[in-house]
This record gives C-alpha cells, sequence and structure tokens, in this order.
C-alpha cells in the first residue's frame, strides 16, 4: 500500500531525499580550539579563525574525524581514506570568511545504508550517499533591532556532519522513520545529540512527484525544517502544490523553499541568480585528510551495539517481539534500562512494566530516563516483591506510584505504608465472612446463577483488605464460603 | 574566453564589489587581456597529470580537541567598525 | 664606518663584544629612517618608542648573558605581517585602523630571538605588484639611481618594497618579506640586496594577511647572504596553527653560507631568458656561471620546458586563491566600513571603496576563473600545469644540485613605467614565479650593475629543504661578485 498524493489525473507518487545536518559532539570547533556549548554570552566562544580575521588559519580537530568515522561506520558506509576540504565561497554576515570550508568532491564517507521500521511492520534500506564534514554558520538576529541584524559568531565554525540519502523515500512516513531512525543512530554513537529543537540536528528536504514509473521530475528543497513532525506536514504540503503546478498545466521551478507551520504550506525564498555559483575549489591552506586503517578499525571496535544489532539480540535473548524490542531500543539509555532490570528477572514481564507505567510515569512527570526518579535497581527490587508474593500486582502499582514520587525503593515504601500482602488465610477469612454477610442479597443471587457477582465478591473483599489480599487466596476462600 | 559588460557586471557582483558604469569599458578591456594572454595554457598537454593542490606535500596534521581559545570577546569585538553590545551590526537581512 | 653601514651579522658581534649598544644602534637606525623615510616612504608605521624599550631590555639582557640570535638588533617588519597592538595595513585602505590583537608566528618568532623591531614597511597592495606603486600608502622610491638621468624616481620593485629600500637604504639591518610571485627576490635584485624565499612551509603563515595561500613564501631580506641565513634561523620552524607549514627540522643556515661549492653540479636552464632582456644581464648570468666553475662547480645544461607558462599559471591559481581569501574584506568585524542602503551595497561599496585597482582586477579574474564552467578550463588545468612545472624541477634536481638563473628580466625601471598595461607588470616575475609554483628555495644575490649602475641580481633555486646549498652557492657567488657598490639614497649621505 504505497503512498501518494491524489490529484485531478490520478495518484502521483513522491520522491524524497533528506541532507540532514548535524552537529558534532565535541570540546572544540572544527578548525578552531574555541569551545562549542550551547547558549553562551554572544562572541565569548569565538576564535580570530572563527572570525576570519586577516592571517588566520584552520587546523582540524582530531575527535570530529573521529566522530564523523563513527557515524560512517554506524551508517554501514564506506569510510573513504583519503579525503578533501574544499570551499564554498558565498557572502553572507554570519559566514564571516565569506566562504564555509567543507568538503566537495572527495566526502570523508560514501555510501552507506539505513533501516527504517514503518507502523505496519515493514522494513525498508534507505541508501546514504555521503556523509562529509563542514564548518556551521553563526546566527543572525534579524528581530532585535528595526533596521539592523546583529552577528554572533559562536556558533561559527562548530564541526557539522551532512548527511544525505538517496532519493530512496516515498512518504512523510518513511521520512519521520528515517529521521528517527538517524537520530537514534547518532545518539548512540555519541556524535549528535539529534536535538531538532536546539538545532543541533537540521533537516534540508527535496521534494519531487512524479506519475508512478515516470522518470524523476524538478525537484524543491525545503531548507531549515526543525522537527520531525514538520518534515512530515513539508513533504505532504510540498508534494500537493507541485502536483496541483504539473496539473495545471505549469512547471515546477527548482527553488530553495521555507516551510511555514502556522499556514501549513512552503514559500519560497528570495534568493539571488548568482546565490549558488559557490566556486568550489580546494582549501589551499589544508591539506588532504589521510586516515590510518589501523584508527579506523580501533573506532569501529569502540562502538557501542547499534540499535538494530541490539534489537535483533533482545528479540532473541529476551523473545520479545520485534515491536516490543523496537520501542526498547530507540534510545541507548533506556535499553540500558531495560537490561538492568530484565537481568535474573521475567523478560517480558519487565518489558510490560517498562513499556507500560515505567513510561507512563516518565511522560507524566517530564522526565527521561536518563533522570528517571525511579532507578533501574529499585524496579527490579519491586518486581521481585511482586514474584515472591510479599505485594499483589495492584499494590505494586500504587508501590511505583509511590517510588515515582519519593525516589525511594520498594522495601522502605511497603514498610513504611504497611502493604504487605495478606497471605494470612484466616484474615481473609474474616474478611470475606464479613463481605458476605453484608451482601446477603448479592450471595443468594449469586447462588440462583448469576455467577457475574464473584468479581464483585472480590472486589469487595479487596476493599475491605485495602486491597492487600493475595488474590489467589482471596479466590480460593470466596469459593469455599459460598460452597463452590 | 571574452567577457562582455554584462559578465564584468556579473563577476563583480559575485565577488561584491560594485563598478560604476563608466568604468566597465577600462576593466573590461583589461581583464579580457588577462584572460586573452592566459590562454597560452592550452597549448600545454596535460594529459593524465594529476592537479597539484599546494606545493606542500604533506597529509593533514590533526589537533587534539580541547578548548584553547575563544573567551576573548573584547578582543574580537575590539576592531568592529560597529557593533550593538556584544554583537557585530549590519543592515537588517530579509530572509 | 657608520652603525648602518654594518651587515647584521656584524652588528650582532658588535653587540655581544659590547662594542655599542642596541640602544646606539637603534638610535642610528630611528635617525636614518626620520632622516631618508619622507623620501623613500619605505615606512607605513615607524614603532620608535617600542623599539627603543625593546633596545633597551635588549641591552639589560645582554648585561646578564642572555644572548639570542638577535638580542638587540634592530629590523624592519613588511606590514603584510600581523603585529599586536601596532596597526597592519597590508598596503591598503581596506584595513583601515586595523589593529591586530595576536601577533604573526614570524615575527613572534623573530621577538622571541631579541629583535628590535623598527616599524612596518610599505608594500603593494595584499602583495599584488612587482613596483610597489599599488600601495594605499604611496610609491616607494628605490635608493638606487641612473648614472644618465639621476632625477628619474625609480621603483623598489615589489611587492616587499618598502624593505627592500629599507635595508638598502640602510634603515633597517634586515627586513621581513613576503614572496608570492616574486616578492622578495625580485625588489631584492631592483635594489641590490640579498632576498630569501625560503622553501613552502618553511616559515608558518599564521597572521600573515594571506594573499594566495599555496603560494605565500614568508622570508629574509638583508645586505649578505649570512644575515639572510641568519635572519630564517630566527623565523622559521613548524608552526602547529598552520596546517601547511612544514614539521622538518632546521638546517645550519649560517654554517652553510661559508661551505664550498666544490663537487656541487650547478644547473643552467635555458629557458630562463626573456624577449628584450638586456644583454646585460645574459653577460651576468654567464659570469655567474663562471664564477661557480672556479669555485669548483660543475656547470650542467638543463631544461625546464614549461618554464613559460609559469606566469600564466600563477595568474590563474593566485587570483583565484586571492578572491577567496579576500572575501572576509567586508567591513563587518574590522577595517573600512562604507555604509550602504542594504547588506550587499555594504559589502559593494565597503570593498569598492577599499581595494586599489589592481586587487579589483584579480579579485575579479580570480572570481571569474573558479567560476561555473570555467574551473575545468582556467583553474583545474593551471594546478596541471604547476604539477608539470614542479616535475620539471624535480627531474632537474635528479642531476643537479642547485640552478643558477637570472632574477628577472630588468633592472629597477622608472615609476610609473608599465602601468598602461598588467600585463607588463607581471612579466616582471618571468623569472621568480616558477620557484613560488613548485615551493622550492630561492635566493637573488647582487652580482653586478648594468650600464646604468643600477643593481641586477643573480638567482640560486634549490632542492625543497635544501636552503642551505642554495645558501652555499648564493654565497659563493657574493664571494665572487664582491658587490660593494652603494644606492645612493642611504643613511648618512646628504640629500
Amino acid at each position: 500500500m504505497s503512498y501518494s498524493v491524489e490529484g485531478a489525473t490520478g495518484p502521483w507518487e513522491v520522491v524524497v531525499g533528506m541532507e540532514v545536518h548535524a552537529q558534532v559532539i565535541s570540546k572544540a570547533k572544527l578548525f578552531s580550539g574555541a569551545p562549542t556549548d550551547f547558549g553562551a554570552e554572544p562572541n565569548t566562544q569565538v576564535s580570530f579563525v572563527d572570525a576570519a580575521f586577516p592571517g588566520m588559519l584552520p587546523v582540524i580537530d582530531r575527535e570530529c574525524v573521529a566522530q564523523a568515522v563513527r557515524t560512517g561506520l554506524g551508517l554501514n558506509a564506506h569510510i573513504n581514506v583519503v579525503s578533501r576540504f574544499d570551499r564554498k565561497n558565498y557572502f553572507y554576515p554570519d559566514l564571516p570568511a565569506g566562504y564555509q570550508i567543507s568538503q566537495y568532491q572527495h566526502p570523508i564517507v560514501g555510501e552507506g545504508t539505513i533501516e527504517i521500521e514503518l507502523a505496519d511492520g515493514s522494513a525498508r534500506a534507505i541508501g546514504i550517499t555521503r556523509l562529509h564534514l563542514e564548518q556551521d554558520a553563526g546566527k543572525s538576529l534579524h528581530d532585535q533591532h528595526p533596521t539592523k541584524s546583529l552577528i554572533d559568531l559562536n556558533r561559527a565554525g562548530v564541526a557539522l556532519m551532512e548527511i544525505v540519502s538517496e532519493p530512496d523515500l516515498r512518504s512523510p512516513e518513511e521520512a519521520g522513520a528515517y529521521l528517527r531512525k538517524l537520530r537514534t543512530i547518532l545518539r548512540y554513537l555519541g556524535t549528535c545529540d539529534g536535538n531538532m529543537e536546539e538545532g543541533s540536528m537540521r533537516a534540508d528536504v527535496n521534494v519531487s512527484v512524479r506519475k508512478h514509473g515516470d522518470p524523476y521530475r524538478t525537484r524543491c528543497e525545503v531548507k531549515n525544517v526543525n522537527s520531525v513532525r514538520f518534515v512530515m506536514q513539508a513533504i505532504e504540503a510540498e508534494a500537493k502544490r507541485q502536483v496541483d503546478v504539473w496539473e495545471s498545466g505549469g512547471t515546477v521551478e527548482q527553488e530553495t523553499r521555507l516551510f511555514d507551520p502556522g499556514r501549513g504550506v512552503t514559500r519560497s525564498m528570495r534568493t539571488k541568480e548568482d546565490a549558488h555559483d559557490y566556486r568550489y575549489f580546494p582549501d589551499p591552506d589544508l591539506l588532504p585528510l589521510v586516515l590510518d586503517e589501523s584508527w579506523i578499525a580501533e573506532l569501529k571496535a569502540e562502538l557501542p551495539e547499534l540499535p538494530d544489532a541490539k534489537k535483533r539480540r533482545f528479540v532473541g535473548q529476551y523473545g520479545l517481539p520485534a515491536y516490543d524490542a523496537g520501542v526498547l531500543v530507540a534510545e541507548q539509555a533506556t535499553a540500558d534500562f531495560y537490561e538492568t532490570v530484565a537481568a535474573q528477572r521475567d523478560a517480558k514481564q519487565v518489558a510490560n512494566w517498562v513499556m507500560g507505567d515505567f513510561f507512563a510515569a516518565l511522560n507524566r512527570t517530564g522526565r527521561t530516563v536518563a533522570d528517571s526518579p525511579v532507578s533501574a535497581e529499585n524496579l527490579g527490587k519491586l518486581l521481585d516483591l511482586i514474584s515472591d508474593g510479599t505485594i499483589n500486582g495492584r499494590i505494586a502499582k500504587q508501590v511505583f506510584e509511590a517510588m515515582v514520587a519519593t525516589g525511594h525503593d520498594p522495601g522502605s515504601i511497603i514498610d513504611a505504608q504497611g502493604l504487605r500482602q495478606v497471605t494470612d488465610t484466616s484474615a481473609i477469612d474474616a474478611a470475606v465472612e464479613r463481605v458476605l454477610a453484608a451482601n446477603a442479597d448479592k450471595v443468594a443471587e449469586y447462588r440462583a446463577g448469576k455467577d457475574k457477582l464473584f468479581g464483585f465478591f472480590v472486589g469487595q473483599v479487596m476493599k475491605a483488605m485495602a486491597g492487600k489480599g493475595n488474590p489467589a487466596l482471596v479466590n480460593e476462600v470466596i469459593r469455599r464460603h459460598l460452597g463452590n | 574566453m571574452s567577457l562582455d559588460p554584462a559578465t564584468v557586471r556579473r563577476i563583480a557582483t559575485l565577488a561584491r564589489i560594485h563598478v560604476d558604469d563608466a568604468e566597465i569599458p577600462q576593466l573590461q578591456s583589461e581583464l579580457n587581456g588577462i584572460l586573452g594572454w592566459i590562454e597560452q595554457l592550452n597549448a600545454v598537454n596535460i594529459e593524465g597529470v594529476e592537479p597539484l593542490t599546494g606545493a606542500a606535500r604533506m597529509a593533514l596534521k590533526m589537533r587534539e580537541d580541547v578548548v584553547n581559545d575563544g573567551g576573548a570577546q573584547d578582543k574580537v569585538l575590539a576592531n568592529a567598525p560597529e557593533r550593538i553590545g556584544a554583537y557585530f551590526v549590519v543592515p537588517k537581512v530579509v530572509e | 664606518m657608520m652603525l648602518t653601514d654594518l651587515t647584521l651579522a656584524a652588528a650582532r658581534s658588535g653587540l655581544r663584544q659590547r662594542a655599542f649598544t642596541s640602544r646606539e644602534l637603534t638610535e642610528a637606525h630611528l635617525a636614518a629612517i626620520e632622516a631618508l623615510n619622507p623620501r623613500l616612504n619605505a615606512f607605513i608605521t615607524v614603532t620608535g618608542e617600542q623599539a627603543l624599550a625593546q633596545a633597551d631590555a635588549a641591552d639589560a639582557a645582554l648585561a646578564r648573558g642572555d644572548e639570542r640570535p638577535l638580542t638587540g638588533v634592530p629590523i624592519a617588519m613588511k606590514d603584510l605581517f600581523c603585529t599586536e597592538g601596532v596597526r597592519t595595513t597590508a598596503g591598503s585602505r581596506i584595513l583601515g585602523p586595523f589593529v591586530p590583537p595576536y601577533e604573526s608566528t614570524v615575527s613572534a618568532n623573530l621577538l622571541r630571538a631579541g629583535a628590535v623591531f623598527l616599524g612596518k614597511t610599505n608594500m603593494d597592495e595584499f602583495a599584488m605588484g612587482s613596483s610597489n606603486m599599488t600601495s594605499a600608502y604611496g610609491a616607494v622610491e628605490n635608493p638606487w639611481k641612473r648614472r644618465q638621468d639621476a632625477d628619474a624616481v625609480l621603483v623598489p620593485g615589489g611587492s616587499s618594497g618598502g624593505s627592500a629600500a629599507a635595508v638598502a637604504a640602510r634603515l633597517a639591518l634586515g627586513a621581513t618579506g613576503t614572496d608570492t610571485g616574486g616578492s622578495i627576490r625580485q625588489p631584492a635584485s631592483f635594489c641590490g640586496i640579498v632576498g630569501l624565499k625560503p622553501t613552502y612551509g618553511r616559515c608558518s603563515r599564521w597572521g600573515v594577511v594571506a594573499f594566495a595561500s599555496s603560494l605565500d613564501h614568508p622570508g629574509p631580506l638583508a645586505r649578505s647572504v649570512e644575515d639572510c641565513a641568519v635572519l630564517l634561523g630566527a623565523m622559521a620552524g613548524h608552526d602547529p596553527k598552520d596546517s601547511t607549514s612544514a614539521d622538518v627540522p632546521l638546517g645550519d643556515y649560517q654554517g652553510a653560507c661559508g661551505r664550498s661549492v666544490k663537487g656541487m653540479r650547478i644547473g643552467v636552464p635555458r629557458e630562463y631568458r626573456a624577449d628584450g632582456m638586456p644583454e646585460e644581464i645574459e653577460a651576468l648570468w654567464r659570469q655567474g656561471v663562471d664564477w661557480l666553475r672556479e669555485a669548483g662547480a660543475e656547470v650542467v645544461d638543463v631544461s625546464l620546458p614549461h618554464t613559460k607558462y609559469g606566469l600564466a599559471t600563477y595568474y590563474i591559481v593566485a587570483p583565484a586563491e586571492a578572491s577567496s581569501n579576500l572575501a572576509r574584506y567586508d567591513g563587518v568585524r574590522f577595517g573600512l566600513r562604507t555604509n550602504g542602503k542594504d547588506l550587499c551595497d555594504l559589502y559593494e561599496r565597503t570593498r569598492a571603496e577599499g581595494f586599489g585597482a589592481e586587487v579589483r582586477r584579480r579579485v575579479l579574474i580570480g572570481t571569474y576563473v573558479l567560476s561555473a564552467g570555467y574551473y575545468d578550463a582556467y583553474y583545474l588545468r593551471a594546478q596541471k600545469v604547476r604539477a608539470l612545472i614542479l616535475r620539471d624541477f624535480t627531474e632537474a634536481f635528479a642531476r643537479v644540485d642547485a640552478l643558477l638563473t637570472p632574477t628577472a628580466p630588468s633592472a629597477a625601471f622608472v615609476q610609473g613605467e608599465k602601468m598602461d598595461d598588467p600585463i607588463k607588470m607581471y612579466l616582471n616575475d618571468l623569472f621568480t614565479v616558477p620557484a613560488d609554483l613548485a615551493g622550492v628555495p630561492a635566493i637573488s644575490v647582487p652580482a653586478g650593475l648594468d650600464a646604468n649602475g643600477l643593481p641586477i641580481g643573480l638567482q640560486v633555486i634549490g632542492k625543497p629543504f635544501d636552503e642551505e646549498t642554495v645558501f652555499a652557492v648564493g654565497a659563493a657567488i657574493e664571494r665572487a661578485a664582491s658587490f660593494d657598490a652603494l644606492p645612493t639614497i642611504r643613511a648618512g649621505t646628504a640629500q
């Protein structure tokens, strides 16, 4: 069932490719020793190199290169042992040198693949064309003054990885899945935090449409979309626009557009004719980047287990359904949390708790696994206390909520609130007798055949016991009293 | 490869250097003279020759990932012809 | 003998022997600058107070036995080197009142070696020129005068015209320059002094205002080969802040000056001649060959067939790199700013006002040759011809240790000449440009005078990183030439 845009002349296929700019996690910038932290006072994280003062020269940061290699390996891509830096020349106030140091003809990483999983359970391999390193630009503020734009160069020179996909995506859903998967991989590798809201990961989306089976038509680029949701909306809006243009007899012009989330449409960016004559040439201040094969091998050996491999292992090792495994590995921290709890325990039960109550609690309290109020150790203890009969499932939920609220371990909460499960038969007996006595009419109805009332009695007894009755025993005792 | 006035203008715009109308003919003539003179390179047989990009023939040295620069806001701004607070300033750009 | 007539090496010895103080030495030079700079215009900025303070500190250092290679020696810096706290112009209006908040590596090395800085010397704008006439701070007068027509004002050559004139007129014991197409060697030849372009990457480019990154070579100018050797030893060295800096150990440059050339093989490339080149230069070249033979060297004919394409190659590659390197001069973070109605206007008017005609020509040529559709035809082709020029040298150096050629196809010409056609000016660099393209070391040594009494230099070109051989052969030429002519305008002479 493939996605298409319905036009007046029939269904149109959407062809999408993505260029993602991912800010590299490193202490210093790609070609200068200035820091990369977010949110500092303006122009306090600027080297004279970043500000393109006269006579300044670039020197490449080893960790930035390593991060690009790690990312390439994580994308199952070919690492180019020799790559080169080129200058991309254009004038803009946030580009102090009047050129960006990038890689044009010889990028550090070549072809690779990303596996994406869709809601219907199907999987697709999306091709990666290349990954290259380049400098980020500074920031221009256009809304601080009526007639002037203000320039902050803190971000100028921060390392970016530009990751280009093949035009293999065919729907907004696939594009969303691709972005999420890419973000997961980058976060696993620790090479980018994937935070689209903060701008450490930005997507430029190339969209074109065609009738199924036809050759490609002109594409437009929708730039700087800063959330997965907006990417999906932008694709839909742009595809519709292009279909309208084609169907009304017009021609789609190749251009750069911006997505307006408020109106749900894309609009053309103001561009001058020559905006795209970048006059690329090899940067004469730099030499070819030549990587040591043994260094690449070292980086490869140090890579963490990546999401696809981890998911396969979870399915095999823990017997989880693929969907659950997928959810658990989406964040490495979550996967680690799960495995800590699941060790020596019922893997499926743990999965249910993590994906159920635990995720719900995190959502509700606005926390993440990293700053979770409930530690893996404590969740594990809670599950042990259910297994060994100290508490029943219902009380466990109550204890869990208290753990979320206080951060305390389950044992102390149970003791403090006296929540131990009651297994003492005489206490249960007494409660059952009281309940049955108080509900003689319903007892008669039950005996007359209204079986459903059994649940009512169970509920009442549990209520009378403040939930602490061992459910199995309660059932047994009630049956005995009712004479079944 | 001969430049016409429109091309001279286009290059001047690419290079962000204003050229008065009156200057175009002279400039056109000088640039065409130089480009014509450069054409002599077409006589060279370059088949199979790899371009030399820089006289240095070494591989790029990499720097350790430590912060050892920046934090000099005053110095970075000291020569600015115009500034507002800690920002550089340009005429407003509309995107 | 006046203090300003000493060689740098002799002055250094004198200081160490306490024959005089650095203060005296520096004062003598500052006085000479005061007397002659208004005419010669060799200096854009004179740092008198700073120099005297440095001289005093040097004297104190010498007193406590702290002798570094250049302690107390007054030298001049081409105004292309960023000097912390001292205005740096690159010979252009566009840098405006720019005061660098950093010191270039080369000048920092010289300061660390104890040198005293007299000031920043005049130069062609952004190092683009061979006459110093494109400077926004006025032309420089060559201290040499013609025998006939002694009133004619001659050019010192360029782009390091101010440095060459200052050294020749004895306003400084030595100076730094940069050589991209010949900008150290050609002015050295025009001014009767020694100028060395080291191997590419030998001296760091960090803090040197960039013209053409793959061709810029910082290097020394002085009045003797040995002086240049001393300066190079202090200037050179690997710099981790410059990715193109060579991580190669330095040689014993001063020692090399005394080395015999006996047994060395010297190549004479037949292509180093030009149409209309004065016979005197050919004659001096042949004389140079004889001198080296007499000193025991073997002379070999060699061919560097792509020599004649050097200029065209250079005038594609250099402007291309320059067009990109000069994009940062936009009125935003430093320098001249001419406000306009919008951003584009700001850029266009600032750069139109700030750049001179030659710079504008080269930036436009460079922009054009890199532009869409022309990259392959021009830049890529030029870089391939460049590879062939290097190959010519490599093949020649398999057979010889060094090459001997003339430095320039003429002696100093009159100010204002060759300005009607840019190409006429470019032809000055015919013999110097190939060594820049190949990155090989080359020195110009004054070898004789022409019929007009103007100095003519001979050039020695060596293998990559073999400055020692270049110094050895250069010193041999210097000894044989016994060049003792003096420029008319110099410290101590009445004007």
